[in-house]
């Protein structure tokens, strides 16, 4: 081997160690959303539901996912076909009514709504028009 | 028989003269039908709901706003000041501008001094439901024109096609207009169209429109026009009564008596 290619070969050994380097930071900046938010926000928010309530018109784990397909079907009915009962799966039968049904537990906008809501970043525009339980008095 | 010239023109004028007759029928045929698709014109059975309401002029205090008021405070109804901007359901208008074919020079004077409560007709052909390019507005079964305030994009379609004026806009967010505020209907946002819809949400509790109840004079009847034993249909059989702009064949269900 000369001393030419020698010196080439060594080139490309530090090219090399330089582009892993590159790389390591690269990712490890890039990822710093996950490993740094996997320790405090793994879990979402806080919400806070009013004491004493009866159980939801469905279960916590349909209601988690499914509350805004819920209310969608919901208004719907009540506005476009007048059908304004809801029986849920245990055959209970409730008024299809955000304000009147829903807010009577989950009264608290900011502690309910909101946290989630804000944490998810989506904005619902339900309260440009429909009045939460503060704005009813 | 004989194949000649004169028997073949006499035939052919008996022909012509059932061809004449049956253009005309058809004529007819299609007019029927294109309007059935057109307006769904099923003619009302007995027995269906349509929702309708008789107006007594006659009784009508003049200066008495009982009935907008209730609508008004019912259903989140903001007051802005200005013809341009301000939002209605029910108002009182002056009787040459809500009847303008029907009133003339020589008008019974008391008719032509005070000014007619007038709201929605909810009319049967209804001319905003056709225009409106979301459906934001339809026809219910029970003859109410309804609004869902969801799918409005406040185009003002609806607005144009209306010859009532029954429609208004929110030309700014409603909310900070509102008196006082009730908590069991929804307020509008800025940029939607709203009108008077016949109290669907009274209706659906089995109560009477706001207007209605409202009334300390028993001007407004309001009931089932498809059921022949309703009191609307006794006092518009025993009543002469108007309807707003027949001409324009939207027949409205809101009937006037003077």
């Amino acid at each position: 081997m000369s001393w030419k290619t020698l010196s080439r070969e060594k080139e490309k050994m530090n090219d090399l160690f330089k582009i892993v380097i590159g790389l390591v930071l690269f990712f490890g900046l890039f990822s710093i959303p996950f490993w740094a938010g996997s320790s405090s926000g793994g879990n979402g928010p806080e919400i806070v539901v009013k004491e004493g309530t009866e159980a939801c018109v469905e279960s916590k784990e349909f209601m988690r996912p499914n509350h805004m397909h819920l209310l969608d079907q919901w208004r719907d009915s009540v506005v476009r076909d007048n059908d304004r009962v809801y029986t849920n799966a245990s055959g209970k039968h409730f008024e299809k009514s955000l304000t009147k049904t829903c807010l009577n537990c989950h009264s608290n906008k900011e502690e309910f709504c909101d946290r989630c809501h804000d944490y998810m970043g989506v904005k619902p525009y339900c309260w440009s028009c429909h009045l939460s339980s503060e704005e009813q008095i | 028989m004989r194949k000649d010239r004169r028997n073949f023109l006499k035939k052919l004028g008996v022909a012509s003269l059932f061809g004449i007759g049956s253009a005309g029928a058809l004529d007819q045929y299609f007019k029927k039908t294109v309007y059935a698709e057109l307006f769904k014109e099923d003619g009302l059975k007995e027995n269906t709901t349509r929702w309708g309401m008789v107006i007594d002029m006659t009784k009508c205090e003049e200066g008495c706003t009982a009935c907008i008021d209730a609508c008004h405070f019912q259903h989140n109804v903001p007051e802005i000041s200005g013809k341009k901007e301000e939002v209605k359901w029910i108002w009182k208008e002056a009787y040459k501008n809500a009847f303008p074919s029907k009133s003339h020079p020589f008008t019974k004077e008391e008719t032509q001094k005070d000014p007619v409560l007038t709201l929605c007709n909810h009319c049967k052909n209804p001319p905003c439901v056709r225009v409106c390019p979301t459906k934001a507005t339809f026809k219910r079964e029970d003859g109410i024109v309804m609004m869902d305030f969801h799918r409005c994009i406040g185009c003002r379609f609806c607005m144009a096609g209306c010859p009532y004026g029954s429609r208004s806009f929110n030309f700014k967010d409603p909310r900070p207009f509102i008196k006082k505020i009730n908590p069991d209907f929804p307020t509008r946002e800025k940029g939607v169209v709203e009108k008077c819809n016949f109290c669907a949400e009274r209706l659906a509790k089995g109560q009477a429109p706001a207007c209605q109840s409202a009334c300390n004079n028993r001007s407004i009847v309001f009931g089932n026009l498809g059921d022949p034993n309703s009191e609307i249909r006794r006092v518009l059989m025993t009543q002469n009564t108007l309807q707003r702009k027949t001409e324009l064949g939207t027949d409205p269900s809101v009937f006037y008596i003077f």
